[in-house]
């Protein structure tokens, strides 16, 4: 045989091969309004940038006939490509090819890939599409999961590890995407649980539909599990292709740095913010008054409002943000919040992205539903995260900072770099009310009018304790400023930041109250 | 689809007796108020089948004695008396599956 027709043979056995699960199975696939995993990695990589591997792997069982079976790539697509430019390790299992179950081979090719992106130290990109383990292949397939749990684990903090969820992924599967920093989810599509509707039925008599127990939604909204939220897969890609703007390739780089923008002026950070502080806003207009052409990209959206984290770019260089949300429950802090704080904050630390405060809070949300659920060891997750980060970090402290709030996020004595506050800014160990409460007591109760003497006390208390110059006294702030200055401040302070280097303990790893 | 069109009102919230006006969360509205824990019902702590049912009404248990067999998650949970009662009302049917916290058996 000459190259030329050698050649053809290849290009024969690759044309078969690419058709994965074949004609039959890729309309099926199309008609539940899913994309193919081929089509999905050209839809998320830059043009003619992927190239794939491990492309004729085939499988070896032999019990239950599965020796008479071809099946193409074992159900999974793996390989390499870019995205605006960014290398990136990618992986996709193909629904098409026996439900993209997860066979010993299947395995080994994620396995492969993974090791790969760990030892290029470049993003990996998992696409989930998948029934579940080949149960044919019994604990072979046990052990395939187990071997990327584990590898998960050992990239987890030295290369960003993104899982897009476009189908089912139930049962184990579910812990490679957990292990993983960002999920991404999509509407109708996406199915995410360890036990599925069935088994609840039979085994607990609880009736519940796969979208209500483990749906895109839920993910987002209800367990936190997923990071992003998309109505449709390009959506989906578009937001990935986003994230990947902001993050650097591994823990030894800092992200792309971009030409510096303003904000836009219609964010005009002395309108957004009412000096009541009672009264809510948006905090997120004010990150996109302090943020490069206004662009907040928001993590965890739909999970625990009541705080706000993301990405965003302060003078061309990735920031990432961690705000309380007086709009929603007031901003307290919660078991939720708090660990979606926590998380993000250890995720900047890991890949050396700066860490904005920016602060407003009441306390944490009061309730014996609140204390039965763990917010104490919950709410130290915060505490840890910050205390432990060695990244830039800035606090500028809007408005309210009562009690445990205001230690909890990144004040001085969690060794904050830089610390900053509104004239706005109450610092104080609670709020005026329940404090001016508690000192006098006495006097309140022995007045003649009772409310009028509680109301005197409050304003007293206010005018004394409610502002930033109590705290500006013993340094614990470093400064008072001007609202409209607070961007350059931060630009400045990120700017001095560059070389930080701070000493830890040697340890092997701390316990955090996970 | 109505409702979502309507612009959601703020509503108060309070924290250290000071009052706050913001939007609360599905979340918030869903927890459950705290109950305590009262010895005369007899509540499911999981979901599963009623195998069997090991009192009568009107009988007279002593703390300890076996009061029904609930099976759940493949494992027969003997379902003991907690203190000396008289069984009150037996609410479940023996091969009934009750999910998790429903009402099993009252004493007095």
């Amino acid at each position: 045989m000459s190259l030329k027709q050698k050649t053809k043979e290849l290009l024969k056995r690759r044309a078969i091969a690419e058709q994965g699960g074949g004609d039959k199975a890729i309309q099926k696939q199309t008609a539940m309004g899913k994309m193919t995993a081929r089509e999905r990695i050209l839809a998320l990589l830059d043009k003619d940038s992927f190239h794939e591997y491990d492309l004729f792997v085939e499988h070896d069982a032999r019990d239950f006939n599965m020796d008479k079976k071809v099946l193409h790539g074992d159900g999974v697509i793996t390989g390499t490509g870019t995205i605006y430019g960014s290398p990136v390790c990618i992986f996709a299992q193909d629904f098409t090819v026996a439900g993209g179950s997860l066979g010993v081979m299947h395995a080994r090719k994620i396995t492969k890939i993974m090791d790969h992106s760990l030892k290029m130290r470049v993003p990996l990109i998992g696409i989930n599409d998948s029934g579940g383990a080949r149960i044919q292949e019994g604990v072979n397939s046990l052990a395939g999961y187990g071997e990327i749990f584990f590898r998960n684990t050992l990239a987890s903090g030295v290369i960003p590890q993104i899982s897009v969820i476009l189908g089912p992924c139930a049962g184990g599967a579910v812990y490679s995407p957990a292990l993983t920093d960002f999920v991404f989810v999509v509407d109708q599509i996406s199915k995410m649980f360890i036990t599925g509707p069935e088994v609840i039925k039979t085994v607990l008599g609880e009736e519940i539909t796969m979208e209500e127990l483990g749906g895109a939604l839920v993910q987002a909204e209800k367990t936190g599990n997923a990071h992003f939220y998309a109505k449709n897969e390009m959506e989906c890609f578009d937001q990935i292709k986003k994230l990947i703007t902001f993050i650097p390739w591994n823990n030894g780089q800092k992200a792309r740095a971009f030409p510096p923008k303003e904000p836009r002026k219609e964010y005009k950070i002395e309108d957004i913010v009412p000096s009541d502080p009672k009264k809510p806003y948006d905090v997120r207009d004010v990150i996109r008054a302090l943020v490069d052409d206004s662009d907040f990209f928001e993590v965890q959206e739909r999970f625990a409002a009541n705080i706000v984290v993301g990405f965003g770019r302060i003078n061309g260089e990735t920031v990432g943000f961690v705000a309380n949300q007086p709009l929603v429950l007031a901003g307290v802090l919660d078991t939720d919040s708090s660990d979606k704080a926590a998380r993000f904050i250890r995720y900047c630390d890991a890949f050396n992205v700066p860490v904005v405060t920016l602060e407003d809070l009441p306390g944490y949300l009061p309730g014996v539903d609140q204390e039965h659920a763990g917010v104490i060891r919950h709410g130290a997750k915060v505490l840890y995260a910050y205390s432990e980060a060695t990244v830039p970090k800035v606090t500028i402290i809007l408005r309210k900072a009562y009690g445990g709030g205001y230690i909890a996020m990144n004040s001085r004595h969690l060794r904050a770099d830089f610390v900053f506050a509104w004239p706005t800014a109450e610092i104080a160990v609670m709020g005026p009310e329940g404090a001016a409460n508690i000192i006098f007591r006495k006097e309140i109760k022995e007045a003649d009018d009772p409310e009028a003497m509680r109301k005197q006390k409050v304003k007293e208390y206010k005018e004394k304790f409610a502002n930033p110059y109590v705290a500006a006294a013993k340094g614990y702030i470093d400064s008072v400023i001007e609202p409209e200055t607070t961007r350059r401040i931060l630009m400045h302070s990120i700017e001095v930041s560059a070389n930080k280097n701070v000493g830890q303990p040697k340890k092997k790893h701390g316990i955090p109250p996970f | 689809m109505e409702e979502k069109a309507k612009k959601p009102r703020f509503k108060s919230f309070i924290v250290d007796e000071t009052v706050y006006k913001t939007y609360l969360t599905k979340k918030y509205h869903e927890r459950r108020a705290y109950e305590p824990h009262n010895p005369k019902k007899l509540i499911s702590f999981i979901p599963g089948t009623i195998l069997k049912i090991l009192v009568k009404e009107g009988q007279k248990v002593k703390k300890g004695d076996p009061l029904l067999i609930l099976e759940a998650m493949k494992m027969e949970n003997e379902i003991l008396s907690e203190r000396a009662f008289k069984v009150k009302k037996i609410h479940v049917k023996k091969g009934e599956t009750v999910p998790k916290n429903t009402l099993m058996m009252e004493f007095e």
